[in-house]
């Protein structure tokens, strides 16, 4: 082990810094986690900012997950799931297209800036499509600025 | 209260290198539930695991996570490991911090910072995590074999040969497939039919295999050890069970059309078998072109048959069986190079393919084995080869190398010197890439020995001087343009996915790239399985595959089936759904999502008011555990194990604890 790490390692600060945008990213675990593992393996680099929770399908992605992320203050969400036509459940898909036209439609109407809530299709051989995804939507969230909607709501009322 | 503990694995330096793993295991030490953490070098070795087994032990606890790889690679272990602790597998959570985040970021503080965000969100999921018990499903001992070339013939050969029954479905009228087609095969010059026909024959004399040829799969529902399959025989209007293959109705038939197999240099009729070697060799009448179908006139091979067997009334026939595994054998079609317009396709009749030319060199094929001007059927004396037409060109073709065109071309060289010793053979090549088991040396012979003349570099155009096909390319090696007047030009063009490669895809639930190849689950370490458990790929429809390649992955395929069909019962997933009754409204909004069929009604007495009442049921054998019921619940009365709604939203939670409104 070389020195010059372990004085790094002894000097990391560890603060998240308060510009950096947050994103949570709800990845099926059959096409877009498995894509995102080939990103991985092909060392595919790209922003930190996101962090991926694993789920079954997309369409076990309810649109009350995305909610409580931007209510409780992320700054961004980003869905992804097997192209139309090929999730792993037949119609999984089919269900979070139909189920997130709608709630994009909901995040409009109350004022949610549409740069925070993300959706795409990313197959499990499509590890430079995932760290391309990540890149742009990154970079879409960033031109948002952090989420304040929730929070200024708050101070609002109060 | 959950007790939890946390092992951050270094993975060598593939996650310490970028990812502070002390820091991670330090910090981690404080998120909610978390009596202990520490790191290590190899989680998954030996040692690794029993350190989490000790631990459990000493610190008393209840739940593990591992930070460490993805869990499509060591989920299992962990699972395995935990349950050898003594506590329940489900009590585990994976944090995936190596192929999400140490092989993808460069900055060591944000990808510590970042993994730290990774543990938290495991450790919040694990807390929550019910204790499941898997459950077993009987196995359908019965291979279903889709395509039968080469690959497919051989999977079932070897399905066989292990006591298990396969069926092969093959949309032609016989099995064969491309290799049907040849004379000889690289490198050591075997006639293709003396070492493909007998294995057609085993085939189809067999106890234990099936064939449906004319036949296509339609629907395939169900999951290992249970795929419901529909298979669709297409009339034949022969009857399978009377014809003996007589062949006098096709020798009386009046209509001649142009052969597919022959690739149109031939002639067929409307009442055919597609070669002569065909199994089963069992006629098929092309319904286009057949006379008595389209205009109730001649009718002469029912009238000639001897065991009258043809019919025809006979119409498309639907069946369905059950099958424990799949194998996907489709093989691959030829890349359509019209595209290249310099090389004049379709504008003279003398520029022609590599699958021309085999069934030209063929001597049961349409030529009687001579090599001639498709143009005037004179013989052929000087003939030029293109290599890499549609490979290797991302711009107008495929990216990829299909990595046999080197072969065949120099194969097609050396057997036109052998019909002819007289022929002139040139080879346009860009490099040669002849890495197989006495490839090079092959290539070299056919130089050396043969006389056939290589030229690298492109051929940039083919145009019509005097009567003749000019042949303009150029020599990089020495430098100068060339000319060549040829009799005939053989493109080897690239091998690519078939046209409905997606279609098949979709159906099977697997994946495919961006070439249409369909995807295996890994590229070194699982390569003929697919994510999809219990489909598995062999030869050319998963790449570029030369026989010997084709043989290997189709037994490779077969020993995995048989693997799987070896058990009694498969376990399956309990992660599935869940309903609590006391809050189902019994609207079954969940029964119209589910792909599955998995959601019945079912009458209950309700607790409170002794009414009865309905409710959702879920029935575990059919679940699959996707999750879309979840969604469309609107009391949320139904849940996912192993992605319940309180677990998903700790998730949040905890991500989002030092952010948000406080800002
Ligand atoms: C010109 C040329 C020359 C060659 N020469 C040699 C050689 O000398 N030596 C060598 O080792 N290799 C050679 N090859 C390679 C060889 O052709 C392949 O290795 C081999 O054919 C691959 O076998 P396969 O079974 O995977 O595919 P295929 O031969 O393509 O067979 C696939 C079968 O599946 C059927 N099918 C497709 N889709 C469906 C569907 N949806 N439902 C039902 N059935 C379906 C098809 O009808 C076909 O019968 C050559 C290739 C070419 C193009
Ligand atoms: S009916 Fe006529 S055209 Fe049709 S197969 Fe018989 S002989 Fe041939």
């Amino acid at each position: 082990m070389n020195d010059n790490r372990s004085v790094k390692e002894k000097n990391l600060e560890l603060k998240p810094s308060p510009e950096k945008v947050k994103i949570a990213a709800f990845l099926c675990k059959w096409c877009s986690y498995a894509g995102a593992d080939l990103a991985g393996g092909s060392r595919k680099k790209y922003p930190p900012n996101v962090i991926v929770i694993r789920t079954s399908c997309s369409a076990r992605t309810n649109p009350l997950f995305v909610w409580k992320s931007l209510e409780k203050g992320l700054d961004g969400v980003l869905v992804s799931g097997c192209h139309p036509g090929e999730c792993h459940y037949s119609e999984g898909n089919y269900h979070t297209r139909r189920n997130f036209a709608v709630f994009r439609k909901l995040l409009e109407y109350i004022g949610i800036e549409p740069e925070r809530f993300h959706m795409s299709w990313v197959s499990a051989a499509e590890g430079d499509k995932w760290a391309q995804v990540v890149k742009e939507v990154v970079k879409t969230v960033e031109s948002a600025g952090p989420n304040t909607y929730f929070s200024k709501k708050k101070e609002d009322n109060a | 209260m959950a007790r939890i503990g946390v092992f951050v694995c270094h993975c060598g330096t593939n996650i310490s290198a970028t990812v502070d793993v002390k820091k991670v295991a330090e910090i981690a030490k404080g998120f909610p539930g978390v009596k202990f953490a520490t790191d290590y070098r190899y989680m998954c070795s030996e040692p690794g695991q029993d350190l989490i087994q000790k631990m459990v032990k000493e610190h008393n606890l209840t739940r593990i996570v591992v930070a460490a790889c993805s869990p499509s690679l060591h989920e299992k272990t962990f699972r395995t490991c935990t349950q050898n602790a003594g506590l329940n597998p489900y009590f585990f959570e994976m944090a995936n911090i190596r192929e999400q985040c140490s092989w993808v970021h460069d900055d060591r503080e944000e990808a510590t910072l970042k993994a730290i965000d990774i543990v938290k969100l495991a450790t919040a999921k694990v807390g929550k995590n019910n204790p499941l018990q898997t459950t077993f499903i009987p196995v359908e001992k019965k291979v279903l074999i889709i395509g039968g070339g080469i690959s497919g013939i051989q999977a079932a050969i070897d399905v066989a040969f292990n006591g298990f029954k396969a069926v092969i479905v093959e949309r032609e009228p016989s099995i064969g497939g491309r290799m049907a087609m040849f004379d000889k095969t690289f490198p050591t010059l075997d006639c293709a039919a003396c070492i493909l026909t007998p294995k057609m024959v085993e085939v189809n004399q067999s106890d234990l295999i099936k064939l449906y040829t004319y036949s296509e799969v339609e629907e395939v529902s169900g999951y290992v050890g249970n795929f419901k399959v529909k298979i669709r025989r297409k009339a034949r209007l022969v009857d399978e069970n009377k014809c003996n293959g007589c062949g006098t109705c096709w020798q009386r038939c009046p209509v001649r059309l142009p052969s597919e197999f022959d690739m149109n240099l031939g002639k067929r009729k409307a009442i055919y078998v597609p070669f002569p070697q065909a199994v089963p060799n069992v006629p098929v009448i092309d319904q286009k072109h057949c006379l008595y179908i389209n205009k109730k006139k001649c009718g002469i091979c029912k009238k000639v048959c001897p065991f009258e067997a043809i019919d025809y009334e006979q119409e498309d026939e639907v069946i369905e069986e059950q099958f424990g595994a799949i194998i996907v054998a489709t093989g691959f079609t030829m890349f359509d190079h019209s595209i290249y317009g310099e090389y004049g396709y379709g504008k003279y009749k003398n520029v022609t393919t590599g699958l021309h030319f085999e069934r030209m060199l063929n001597s049961s094929g349409p030529t009687g084995g001579k090599i001639v001007r498709p143009s005037d059927g004179k013989e052929a004396k000087k003939v030029v080869f293109i290599q890499c037409v549609g490979s290797r060109d991302e711009a107008r073709g495929m990216p990829y190398c299909s990595r046999l065109c080197c072969m065949y071309t120099a194969k097609q060289a050396l057997l036109l010197k052998e019909h002819n010793p007289e022929a002139e053979a040139y080879v346009f090549y860009i490099d040669i890439r002849a890495a197989g088991k006495n490839y090079e040396e092959f290539v070299e012979r056919v130089q050396d020995e043969y006389g056939a003349t290589y030229l690298r570099g492109r051929v940039s155009k083919i145009f019509q001087r005097n009567g003749r096909l000019m042949v303009r390319g150029c020599d990089t090696l020495s430098g100068t343009q060339i000319e060549i007047d040829a009799d005939l030009v053989v493109l080897a063009t690239a091998l690519i996915a078939r046209p409905d490669a997606i279609k098949l895809a979709q159906m099977l639930h697997i994946p495919y790239d961006q070439n249409r190849l369909f995807t295996e689950a890994h590229p070194k370490l699982a390569p003929v399985e697919t994510v999809t458990t219990g489909v598995f790929l062999t030869g050319a429809c998963q790449s570029p595959k030369d026989i010997p390649d084709t043989v290997a992955t189709a037994s490779a395929a077969s020993v995995k089936a048989c693997g799987l069909l070896s058990h009694e019962k498969l376990p399956i997933d309990p992660q599935i759904a869940r309903v609590d009754v006391e809050i189902c409204s019994g609207c079954l909004a969940c029964k119209e999502v589910c792909p599955f069929g998995a959601i019945e009604k079912e009458e209950i007495v309700d607790r409170v008011t002794q009414q009865k009442r309905w409710v959702a049921k879920v029935a575990p054998s059919l679940c699959n555990g996707c999750g879309a019921c979840n969604t469309a619940c609107r009391p949320g009365a139904i849940d996912l194990d192993g992605f319940t709604e309180e677990q998903i939203f700790g998730q949040i939670e905890s991500l989002t604890a030092d952010k948000g409104n406080e800002r």
